[in-house]
């Protein structure tokens, strides 16, 4: 199954590297990684993706609890099923519009995403939502129009008030 | 006090207790070498390779329960020392590792002896820092060895760039004795609860089988263990790492599990209803087919590393906690339920156990014409009463030393397990004799494994460590040989070399005594000249049988019942 593990870090330079190696040295995989420094400068927020049975998942947590480096971290699948948490990515993408520029951008509205760049061949779409929403967009568009993709890698939250905090 | 950061260095480490570092000097530490040359509370302990520095420190905290330490240069000397760290990381000894790097400013500019220590030493330590700041360096110097020696032990590494022992930049120092981690809080205490299931689980078990490991000498239970096991009158095995923490002499001792152990202990396992597993780790080795382990059991699993529990078999009252400080509160337990010692618990169960020990599976034939090393053992037993330390390599000759040297004390038997290290035995044997001048230190070992150290008998002769050098000569990788002659139709691929040392002069152009021993009937007089020898290094070169084989064996996808014994053939 897949799951969301949030990780809070200490904001050091090797702590990204060991999280990175234990994935690597242990053979599991990473569907995606974003981190960056949180409210306190003192420590990162990590977001990981993986997926796995429910032994590696819990192996994982474990191993990562094991890490000097992390302070304390949530599986956000944990006990609460998909409904408890809130996932988003973030997609810029650019596309072709050639003579196809009213349908894209109508496209893109139903998407709700938004278009931030134009030049006389392209698009530079935003999009934020779920994974499979981004990916759901990347299927509309015909594949030889896209010129581009970068995606953030999810980030998650609990609902309410559960929070990852010290 | 205004220090240098090598003074520092000097200072903390006399601070912090510590009594010996192992090292190998070099351009990077140079100042940490002259601030230590001008003190005298710290013993330096020069090695003739740095991988023998690591095994050596490893020794010394092994036989003490203290932690090592080792001080090697940027570049070669940091990556000569990874094996040794590597060797303490997989059977969780305490251990800090001071690196030197290059300057600060130089780093990642492929430097003179620059290498990522880092990131080399990254997935085989416990922790690893690299010192930015010189207001930094003791704490973090204590950060180390908090982490190193508390929890789940292990190996930390500190590396440490040249321009942060400068002599000539100084800050004020004072021992840093309070340490605190907030994302490092080691869980000691056991739940109670689970406690209390554990010890229900288990007086209601028909056939329980105790099974412990090196937690248990790691955590200093071994007396708890001993009672708990005398009381419920418990039949308990113990794991390579393991022996030792409860008398292989008495009664209840099964022996080793696993794929050397004994046929009793390896058929209780494949029969108990109720497993409890102490400081142990299910290793692949102890647990052959995962498939068929322990088919009928419940299990208590007792571990401080969570992610030991429930890792390759599945638990049922896990208990994350200290060995000494959950067996203490099981004992509590105990009290609490008026459980007393009681010789007739579990009658049934020790009347199957008696009828599997009747095989005798250790037993081997002695020969007249060749010694078998099972018998050198046995032997060197006798001759040092059951008390010396005993240091190993890896191979043949290790296994020999752990079924036929009945360990009755913890911290006795000193070998590298999960990494199973060629080359470990001498340079553990000299951290172990530094720490217990005075007692009777044996490294058994093989002429393949001792020549992966055999520099370290000019740093025995230059401490005067009186060490006894049991090499089982069989002029074979002889483990090699044998899984060769088992599963490879007896194509011996280059496990025989035919280029052996006289090892006797070998010792000898070092300084020491040599003897070379080809009869069994001098076996026992050679031991009893060569440990008459108080303060001599003596290197005993007993040739064995060439071809004698390690059993019990459980093979490769077999379960505990399924061992392969000696054949009659090999029997007396
Ligand atoms: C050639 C060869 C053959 C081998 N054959 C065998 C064999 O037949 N049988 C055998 O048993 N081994 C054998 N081994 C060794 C094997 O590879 C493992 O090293 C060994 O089985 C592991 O022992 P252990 O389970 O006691 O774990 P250790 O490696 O000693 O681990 C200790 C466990 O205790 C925990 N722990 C540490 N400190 C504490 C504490 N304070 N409180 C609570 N828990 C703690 C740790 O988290 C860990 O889970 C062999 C090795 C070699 C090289
Ligand atoms: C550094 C290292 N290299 C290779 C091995 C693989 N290995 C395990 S046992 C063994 C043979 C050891 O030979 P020897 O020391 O003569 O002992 P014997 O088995 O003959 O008693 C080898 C090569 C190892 N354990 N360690
Ligand atoms: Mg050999």
């Amino acid at each position: 199954m897949r799951h969301i593990i949030s990780i809070l870090m200490e904001n050091e330079s090797g702590a990204l590297s060991r999280v990175a190696g234990l994935f690597s040295a242990r053979g599991y995989n990473i569907e995606s990684l974003t981190v960056a420094p949180t409210e306190d400068g003192s420590l990162s927020r990590m977001t990981l993706v993986t997926h796995g049975s429910d032994e590696i998942i819990e192996q994982i947590t474990k191993q990562l609890n094991k890490l000097i480096d992390v302070v304390k971290l949530n599986d956000l699948n944990m006990n609460q099923g998909n409904v408890n948490h809130i996932e988003r990515e973030m997609m810029l993408i650019k596309v072709k519009h050639g003579s196809l520029r009213d349908e894209v951008s109508r496209l893109v509205d139903i998407f709700r995403g938004r278009i931030i760049d134009v030049d006389e061949h392209s698009y530079t779409v935003e999009l934020t939502g779920t994974s499979d929403k981004l990916d759901a967009f990347i299927r509309a568009l015909e594949t030889d129009t896209i010129l581009e993709t970068v995606r953030s890698g999810v980030m998650g939250i609990c609902r309410g008030e559960g929070a990852l905090k010290l | 006090m205004e220090l240098s950061g090598a003074e520092i260095i000097s200072t903390f480490l006399a601070d912090e207790g510590v009594e010996y570092i192992f090292g190998y000097p070099g351009g990077s530490v140079l100042h940490i070498y002259d601030a230590l040359f001008k003190q005298d509370k710290v013993k330096h302990v020069l090695v003739r390779h740095e991988q023998a520095a690591a095994h050596a420190a490893d020794g010394y905290a092994r036989s003490t329960g203290k932690v090592g330490v080792v001080l090697v240069t940027s570049g070669p000397g940091m990556t000569n020392a990874v094996t040794g760290i590597a060797t303490a990381y997989m059977d969780s000894i305490p251990m800090v590792v001071i690196s030197g790097q290059v300057p600060t400013a130089m780093i990642g500019s492929d430097a003179f002896q620059e290498v990522d220590s880092v990131g080399i030493s990254r997935p085989c330590v416990k922790h690893n820092f690299l010192v930015k700041k010189l207001e930094d360096l003791a704490p973090t110097l204590r950060k180390a060895f908090y982490v190193a020696s508390t929890g789940r032990p292990g190996p930390v590494l500190i590396d440490i760039p040249k321009d942060m022992t400068d002599p000539n930049v100084k800050m004020d120092y004072v021992y840093p004795s309070n340490v605190s981690m907030r994302s490092y809080n080691p869980n000691i205490k056991g739940n109670h609860k689970q406690v209390k299931k554990a010890v229900k689980l288990i007086l209601s078990a028909k056939k329980p089988v105790m099974y412990t490991g090196g937690g248990v000498v790691l955590s200093n239970a071994s007396n708890e263990l001993r009672k708990i096991v005398d009381r419920l009158n418990l039949p308990i095995t113990q794991t390579l790492m393991g022996l030792g923490a409860y008398p292989g002499t008495a009664k209840r001792s099964l022996g080793m599990l696993g794929m050397h152990g004994t046929y009793e202990a390896n058929m209780a396992m494949h029969e108990t209803d109720v497993l409890i597993a102490v400081g142990a780790r299910f290793d692949d080795r102890v647990t052959g087919n995962l498939e068929k382990f322990c088919p009928d059991a419940k299990i208590i699993h007792i571990d401080i590393d969570p992610s030991s529990i429930s890792k390759n078999v599945k638990v049922d009252v896990p208990i994350v906690g200290d060995v000494e400080e959950v067996l203490t509160d099981l004992i509590t337990v105990l009290d609490e339920l008026g459980v007393n010692e009681d010789e007739t618990r579990f009658t049934n169960w020790w009347k199957e156990i008696e009828d599997w020990r009747k095989k005798k599976c250790l037993s081997y034939k002695k020969k007249k014409d060749v010694i078998q090393p099972q018998s050198v053992v046995e032997k060197l037993y006798k001759v040092t009463k059951g008390k010396a330390f005993v240091t190993s390599d890896v191979g043949q000759h290790q296994m020999f030393a752990a079924q036929y040297y009945l360990f009755d004390e913890p911290r006795q038997w000193i070998n590298s397990g999960g990494l199973g290290t060629m080359g470990f035995g001498l340079p553990a044997a000299m951290g172990v004799q530094l720490a217990h001048p005075e007692a009777t230190v044996a490294c058994i070992t093989g002429e393949g494994s001792i020549q992966m150290n055999i520099q370290e008998l000019a740093t025995c002769l230059q401490y005067g460590l009186p060490i006894k050098i049991i090499n089982l000569n069989n002029k074979y990788l002889g483990m090699v040989r044998q899984w060769q002659e088992f599963f490879y139709e007896g194509r011996y691929a280059m496990s025989y070399m035919d280029t052996i040392p006289d090892f006797v002069k070998l010792a000898e152009s070092y300084g020491h005594v040599g003897m070379q021993i080809t009869n069994p009937a001098d076996t026992e007089d050679a031991l009893k000249e060569a440990f008459a020898m108080k303060d001599k290094l003596v290197f005993l070169d007993f040739l064995t049988d060439r071809e004698a084989n390690v059993y019990p064996m459980i093979s490769a996808g077999k379960g505990h019942h399924e061992m392969q014994l000696a054949p009659e053939s090999e029997l007396i």
